[in-house]
């Protein structure tokens, strides 16, 4: 028999549900203005809106697997849009969904200093996966400025705080 | 007894998840498809579902924005103001609402001069096109166009701003085209020196820097040295403004070759409205700038003039369409005193400086009579046979205006001022974008 250790109460490892309008809304808002704002706004490309959107609804739903897929149809429309190979944000937002579903199932992730260090460490972990694939198997020899990744991870901290809060109110509680 | 599935069951399917990714990324990347963008592959129908279902709503966002913004200014500013002044006051408003909107469509007008200006002297058809969109990430340098197939673009048209060259069009959709700019990684463009003729490769970094290639490192290269195309890519017209050298580093990559940073001429963090070349003017007129191609037998037969005239008379040379054949008379000697004249004016095959008050000898079989070479843009009052055709590549080669001055630039023509390379030209399809 396993014992699955948690820091977090009865309470916060519920499982969050969401609209199929905010399911589907949500990321689609996100991959829209990350494109759309990214002309008129230059700077903007230092969030990441979709890995927000994927952090969250995998902490909130605290299902990996659905988590991964969340990750995984966010990304690869990202990459699409993004005219980038099909695959390279799919398989970054993949494993940070699973992963994201699976601190929420034991970590309080509701408060805004572990959302910010979350968000933080997701960040810094999706740049080195996305750098490592497109790397290794698409022979890629960009290699990011890893100062203005950390900026960027700072900032993608700093966003995920009230922009999550908002999002919170989407939750169907049951 | 928990199944190995059952326990391992989110391992196992980030993994396949994983794995089937993956292997859909190997399959983009290993299938180079020359006919369209191996990035995009097999891919298409996915990338064209997911670009259509995001277009419309940027459109609608693009049209809010600006009904929002025409209500702002031609209604509500308006009535804000007709609120707090007497007449008199509002009157002066007026005039300067009047004034803020002539002030703008001069601006327009501006710009849509410029844009007229360059399609006559560069391209043949070109579809402006407004960005609606970029790309989002750092990784990739790609705007959206409101322009698609309806409008004719296709992929591999090169999309330029009169400051200069922006990049091509990657994918084409319905209404809506993404544009792979010049500083994304994968792009690449032939480019050449202004200056020092020097011919490289025009490439994209993940930074979004613009770097030349292929440039040895001991020529010599300046910085402010201006970037033009060369041409050599088939897909930007030659002689296009690219940028300006900003420093110069050797490559690390690549040893014996130089890293030169090009500043893009184009503004391409800040870009609005631009134009697609649909079509590139590659068939030039008939009528040159340059003087005819002088054969040295001509040359020969103006040095000597009496035997080859005669003899071409004797022959009963028939008289061209449209000309008068005249018998070989002591003023035809006048010829003999001009090579020197045309040797003087003959500067190279773009050049389009007349004959100053010099009249060309006739060269033997052309008879006197025969109308002079029109000047650069005039149509040829002669028959075809009259007149020499011009070689091929002069037809290319061969401009008038400020063409001839971009498209003199190329050291393929071997003109005047031109300086080879040691090396084999290159050119971007030795190095093609993904």
């Amino acid at each position: 028999m396993s014992i699955t250790i948690s820091y977090t109460s009865r309470e916060e490892i519920a499982v969050h549900k969401f609209s199929w309008v905010a399911a589907l809304g949500v990321p689609l808002l996100a991959l829209l203005l990350q494109t759309f704002l990214a002309r008129p706004f230059r700077f903007i490309t230092i969030f990441d809106l979709p890995l927000l959107v994927t952090i969250f609804f995998g902490v909130a739903r605290r299902r990996p697997i659905t988590g991964l897929i969340t990750g995984a149809l966010i990304g690869s429309v990202q990459d699409y849009l993004a005219g980038v190979y099909a695959g390279l944000n799919g398989i970054a937002k993949t494993i940070i969904g699973y992963f994201a579903s699976s601190l929420g199932l034991r970590l309080d992730v509701e408060n805004p200093g572990s959302r910010f260090l979350m968000t933080f460490v997701f960040y810094l972990m999706h740049q080195v996966i996305y750098t490592a694939i497109d790397i290794v198997l698409v022979g890629g020899k960009g290699v990011p400025n890893w100062g203005r990744v950390l900026l960027s991870a700072f900032a993608n901290g700093l966003l995920a705080v009230p922009l999550f809060s908002l999002l919170d109110r989407l939750k169907i509680r049951g | 007894m928990e199944s190995f599935y059952t326990r391992y069951k989110n391992p196992l399917v980030l993994i396949a998840v994983v794995f089937i990714q993956a292997i859909g990324l190997a399959t983009q990347i290993q299938r180079p498809d020359p006919q369209s963008s191996a990035r995009t592959g097999s891919t298409r129908l996915i990338r064209v579902w997911a670009v259509s279902a995001i277009t419309p709503v940027e459109h609608a966002l693009i049209s809010t924005g600006h009904f929002f913004r025409n209500t702002w200014y031609g209604y509500v500013d308006l009535h804000n103001v007709r609120k707090q002044n007497l007449a008199l006051q509002a009157e002066i408003d007026h005039l300067r609402m009047e004034k803020a909107q002539l002030s703008e469509e001069a601006g327009q007008a501006r710009r849509l001069q410029a844009l007229l200006g360059f399609k006559e002297h560069f391209a043949s058809a070109t579809v402006p096109a407004q960005v609606i969109a970029g790309s989002g990430t750092e990784q990739s340098r790609i705007v959206t166009i409101d322009r698609g197939a309806s409008s004719g673009l296709a992929v591999d048209m090169p999309v330029v701003t009169p400051d200069g060259i922006v990049g091509k069009v990657k994918d084409v959709f319905r209404s809506s085209a993404q544009v792979l700019l010049i500083n994304d990684r994968e792009s690449g463009a032939g480019v050449v020196m202004r200056q020092s003729r020097l011919q490289g490769i025009l490439k994209g970094s993940s930074r979004g820097q613009v770097f030349i290639s292929y440039i040895m490192s001991d020529e010599k290269v300046e910085v402010g040295e201006q970037v033009v195309t060369s041409g050599g890519d088939r897909i930007y017209p030659k002689g296009f403004p690219v940028g300006v050298v900003t420093s110069i580093a050797p490559d690390r990559d690549n040893d014996p070759f130089l890293a030169i940073q090009v500043k893009p001429a184009a503004d391409l963090d800040r870009l609005e409205e631009v134009l697609v070349i649909t079509k590139v003017a590659d068939a030039e007129p008939d009528v040159l700038a340059g003087p005819a191609p002088t054969r040295a037998a001509d040359v020969l037969a103006q040095r000597l003039p009496g035997v080859p005239a005669s003899n071409a008379n004797k022959a009963g040379a028939p008289a061209l369409p449209g000309t008068t054949a005249q018998p070989a008379t002591p003023s035809t000697a006048g010829a003999v005193q001009q090579p020197a004249n045309i040797q003087k004016n003959a500067v190279g095959p773009g050049s389009n400086a007349p004959l100053q008050g010099q009249k060309p000898a006739a060269p033997v079989g052309q008879p006197a009579g025969l109308p002079k070479r029109p000047s650069a843009g005039a149509k040829p009052q002669s028959s075809p046979s009259a007149t020499p055709a011009p070689r091929s590549e002069e037809k290319t080669e061969g401009k008038t205006g400020e063409n001839a001055e971009h498209h003199n630039a190329s050291p393929a023509t071997g003109q005047k001022g031109t300086r080879p390379t040691p090396r084999p030209t290159p050119s971007a399809t030795e190095n093609p974008p993904r």
